[in-house]
């Protein structure tokens, strides 16, 4: 983290703002030092189940695979948007119908290739309600 | 169930889900454990605005849609189910300004759990944009009642209210609209 706070939070809104789909879902993030924190507020258009209800279950995997995006692009400048290479996602209970939290941890950070862990939760950081894994493929500004 | 039944569930699968009918989720196929949905490509959905390729989010959010139908063709009678986990590789981006469609397969169910492979793709599914494996819990509601998850869980297990040294502001997530 070589810039300054101010810098990676503006450079955060304007990551998540660049997104259509961001949008649509409704996600934002804070940060604090440099600990990012997402956010999904709820809303109708978010729910899978309704009879529940319950957060859709792939809207969790979005949100938290835009967590690890933007995590990696406060991380270091990057041209354009690390690729998806694979996500795995663990469902541990239903998304419920409050604001979901995620925080991305950056495990290995290579030449091309990123690892990244998310953990999603609600009420409780203790209790995660979904997990995610990943690997990124990076395009470095210098490039 | 019938092929009838089928079509019913999957019609109120995506018009019945705020987010599949937001994305305009429709089910081609559905039969025998398999299912097939489409996607139709717009401006909202795009994950990369320099490259106007599909989010990987909406993708995920398809195949698990897709797969959960596969689950429901392939159970003799309907009953809750929930993803338990979804691996995702994604093997090229998306064409942009395309419909995408998704086929699932349930070609396992035990008496809890079923398995389900899913492919993501515009034309051809030898050709895909993304392939998943999932696994989903069968009757995954036991006994819980409609509208049960405007109320925290009874047990709340391990749970220490850890504090996080910043006020993560709570949503009070009032929602009466459970259409």
């Amino acid at each position: 983290m070589s810039d300054a706070p101010m810098n990676a939070q503006d450079r955060l809104n304007a990551v998540l703002a660049s997104i259509p789909y961001a949008r649509f879902i409704g996600v934002r993030a804070e940060l604090a030092g440099d600990e990012m924190t997402a956010v999904l507020p709820f809303s109708d258009v978010i729910v899978g189940n309704p009879i529940l209800p319950a957060i859709h279950g792939g809207v969790l995997g979005a949100f938290m695979e835009m967590t690890a995006l933007a995590q990696l692009s406060i991380f270091e400048p990057l041209k354009r948007q690390p690729r998806t290479i694979d996500v795995s996602i663990e469902y541990l209970r239903s998304g419920r119908p409050l604001t979901t939290f995620a925080r991305a941890e950056i495990k290995k950070v290579g030449r091309r290739i990123a690892n990244v862990h998310v953990e999603a939760w609600q009420e409780q950081r203790a209790n995660p309600i979904a997990a995610l894994r990943g690997h990124f493929l990076l395009t470095s500004a210098e490039d | 169930m019938t092929d009838e039944e089928h079509r019913a569930i999957a019609q109120a699968m995506n018009e019945g889900s705020p987010q599949a009918r937001a994305l305009g989720f429709e089910t081609l196929e559905i039969g025998h454990g398999v299912a097939i949905l489409k996607v139709p490509y717009r401006p909202e959905i795009v994950g990369d605005p320099e490259t106007g390729v599909i989010a990987g989010g909406v993708v995920t959010t398809l195949l698990d849609h897709t797969c959960g139908q596969a689950v429901h063709a392939a159970q003799a009678e309907w009953g809750f189910i929930a993803t338990l986990d979804l691996r995702i590789d994604y093997m090229r981006p998306a064409e942009p300004g395309r419909d995408l469609k998704a086929r699932a397969h349930c070609y396992k169910m035990t008496r809890s759990i079923a398995f389900v492979r899913a492919v993501a793709y515009e034309d051809d599914p030898e050709d895909p944009v993304a392939a998943a494996q999932a696994a989903f819990m069968l009757d995954s509601s036991a006994g819980r009642k409609p509208g049960a998850n405007f109320k925290p869980p009874k047990s709340t297990g391990r749970a220490t209210g850890r504090a996080t040294g910043q006020s993560t502001g709570q949503s009070t997530g009032k929602t009466g609209d459970a259409a």
